[in-house]
């Protein structure tokens, strides 16, 4: 059920400042497609905009097209409550809710959307879990705190939450960047699996991340401090990491700036 | 003459000297007390009060010039610093338990059942019998309807401040709840005497008393739960909206829950400020002997407005009654500081 994302001149603003311009860009489902770029750049921002997450800042704004298949998610009565449950997102720093247990965690999202049978909700917890590797960790302690687990573990538990609502696409913004080598791997290794079922967009700033991983690869930079961030190019991801077409890709992915 | 290093101001390993050692500390301490008692003796210093501040004054300066001239500055110094904050420790712990052990020891001789059971209908200036079980029904009675009033509001204003409010708007909502924690308790009281209790002709109530307390209370609740929610991080809101939950019920669901542990307690101690108000219920409840369990009809007492008409009928029965009265007060109020401590630390716990 995995969908297709198209932006069109995607730009974003905070408040005077142009954070992001004019991007224009294809997301094929079913495929992880990864974001990079120097710190700064705009991928973040850019990932924000795609489920509408960009305008729960005050005073941010965003202009363009983003499409889901054929939909415009900026058009005009969609409801961004209804955007976000449809494009799941996790974050840079695992952020389980401190104040529920590790089954009331993956249960949220269905819960708080106003889903009362108990064995749907069970049924999705576990699969969730299962589809998060972590079912086996944490089976016999789901009513213990989320708080109590590793980072890794608790990143797991933040995809588990973020998947239990069945969303078409997966945000990923920096996930393993808190995390230690073998959490990444694990982190890594769920998300090719999860690729079979959803579209994946990942922001990361390891190079040798996104090239693991990924099928396509964006590369994001700005010209300098106070301007907006631009997609220089997206591309297959062996293409821009063997061959790219901008010489600006190959100076950043050979390490001369960035 | 070379220039100064950083070698040059960089310690050596060991001073090589004495030690004050406590023996050395209370020989020097013995030594000050006698020689202070001989001044006192034979001068014309006097005085138990002023021979303490001699005596500490006295000690201090020896202390400091013995350590200088044994253990150098530096020691001089610290001694001289955590003598001044175990000092200072104490001089704020002595009114404390002052006032504390007072209490008790003035208030536990009435302090009967009889006492908290009785009203003072039918009693005379010369009767030692009766009681504050009207007192008590009053500031339960009160206190529980501010609550009811302020804690709800309070909160709610505290979510419009920190989760809905922009501009302009929030910031003179803020800055009147500021103006607000500063209104002294009788303004308090007169403007609900002036509005409600004669303006409206309503006349005295548990009621008005409790409306003037919700206007002392409103300002303490709804800052400190803004203190909490603000801390709550922002990566939880952003968690709860990227699942597709809506704002109000992130705020009902995450937010609040989050923020719990800092609001009880902000709300307790708003509770117990409150509590032990006299002077907005003098204008508003007023005082009566009988016990009036209708807080919208009447006047009604409360435990604060009990201990200032008896502390004021000048006999020793009623200085008895007065005591016993403000001995129930502060259990009450320790009851629910306990109370607020005890919820805090299980929320606490609950969340590792």
């Amino acid at each position: 059920m995995a969908k297709r994302i198209t932006a069109e001149g995607v730009g974003a603003r905070y408040g005077s400042l142009q954070a992001i311009e004019g991007v224009t860009l294809t997301i094929e489902p079913k495929s992880v497609t990864a974001l990079i770029g120097p710190s700064g750049c705009g991928k973040s921002t850019f990932l924000r905009t795609l489920n509408r997450m960009h305008e729960v800042i005050p005073g941010a704004t965003v202009t363009g097209k983003v499409l889901l298949d054929n939909e415009d998610l900026y058009g005009e009565g969609v409801d961004a409550v209804a955007v976000r449950r449809t494009i799941g997102m996790v974050f840079q720093r695992p952020n389980p809710f401190p104040t529920m247990s590790i089954f009331d965690n993956v249960a949220a999202g269905l819960r708080l959307n106003g889903v009362k049978n108990k064995q749907l909700v069970e049924e999705a917890v576990e699969r969730s879990l299962r589809g998060a590797n972590l079912w086996n960790e944490v089976k016999d302690r789901l009513g213990k705190p989320g708080a109590g687990m590793s980072g890794g573990q608790q990143q797991r538990l933040c995809i588990a939450r973020a998947i239990a609502v069945e969303p078409q696409v997966l945000l990923m913004d920096e996930p393993c960047s808190a995390l230690d080598p073998i959490s990444t791997l694990a982190i890594e290794d769920l998300m090719s699996e999860l690729k079979d079922r959803y579209t994946i967009v990942i922001v990361t700033h390891n190079m040798q991340q996104a090239a693991r991983v990924s099928d396509s690869t964006g590369f994001f930079t700005i010209d300098g401090p106070g301007q907006p961030g631009r997609l220089v190019e997206i591309d297959a991801t062996e293409k821009i990491f063997s061959n790219p077409t901008e010489k600006r890709t190959e100076d950043y992915i050979t390490g001369r700036f960035g | 003459m070379s220039a100064p290093t950083i070698e040059a101001v960089q310690p050596a390993l060991s001073t090589g000297g004495e030690r004050l050692t406590r023996p050395f500390r209370l020989g020097i301490l013995t030594g000050t007390v006698l020689v202070s008692l001989l001044l006192f003796a034979v001068t014309s210093l006097q005085g138990r009060a002023d021979f303490l501040v001699f005596l500490v004054i006295a000690y201090a300066i020896v202390q400091t010039v013995v350590s200088f001239a044994l253990e150098g500055r530096r020691y001089a110094a610290d001694r001289l610093l955590s003598l001044g904050v175990h000092l200072s420790l104490l001089a704020a712990l002595v009114p404390l338990v002052a006032v504390l052990g007072y209490t008790v020891i003035k208030g536990v001789n009435k302090l009967d059942v009889s006492f908290l059971t009785h009203n003072l209908t039918g009693i005379g200036p010369l009767d030692t019998n009766g009681g504050e079980y009207h007192a008590i029904v009053g500031t339960l009675e009160m206190v529980f309807m501010a609550i009811v009033i302020a804690v709800p509001l309070g909160l709610l204003v505290a979510v419009y401040i920190t989760e809905y409010g922009r501009g302009w708007l929030a910031g003179s909502v803020r800055f009147v709840i500021d103006v607000m924690t500063g209104i002294p308790s009788i303004v308090a009281g007169l403007f609900v005497f002036a509005f409600l209790v004669i303006g409206l002709k309503q006349g005295y109530s548990g009621f008005a008393a409790a409306l003037s307390l919700t206007i002392l209370m409103l300002p303490v609740v709804v800052r400190s739960s803004e203190e909490m929610i603000k801390l709550v991080p922002a990566e939880l809101r952003e968690a709860s909206y990227a699942l597709g939950i809506p704002k109000w019920k992130t705020i009902v669901r995450i937010v609040l829950p989050a923020a719990s542990a800092g609001i009880t307690t902000g709300v307790m101690i708003a509770i117990a400020r409150v509590t032990g108000e006299t002077a907005p219920l003098l204008l508003t409840a007023f005082v009566t002997p009988s016990t009036n369990t209708n807080p919208f009809q009447g006047k009604q007492t409360a435990i604060p407005t009990f201990i200032f008409d008896q502390a004021g009928q000048g006999q020793q029965i009623t200085y008895d009654r007065a005591w016993a009265a403000a001995l129930t007060l502060i259990i009450i109020v320790l009851a629910l500081y306990v109370g607020a401590r005890l919820l805090t630390r299980r929320n606490s716990l609950a969340r590792r």
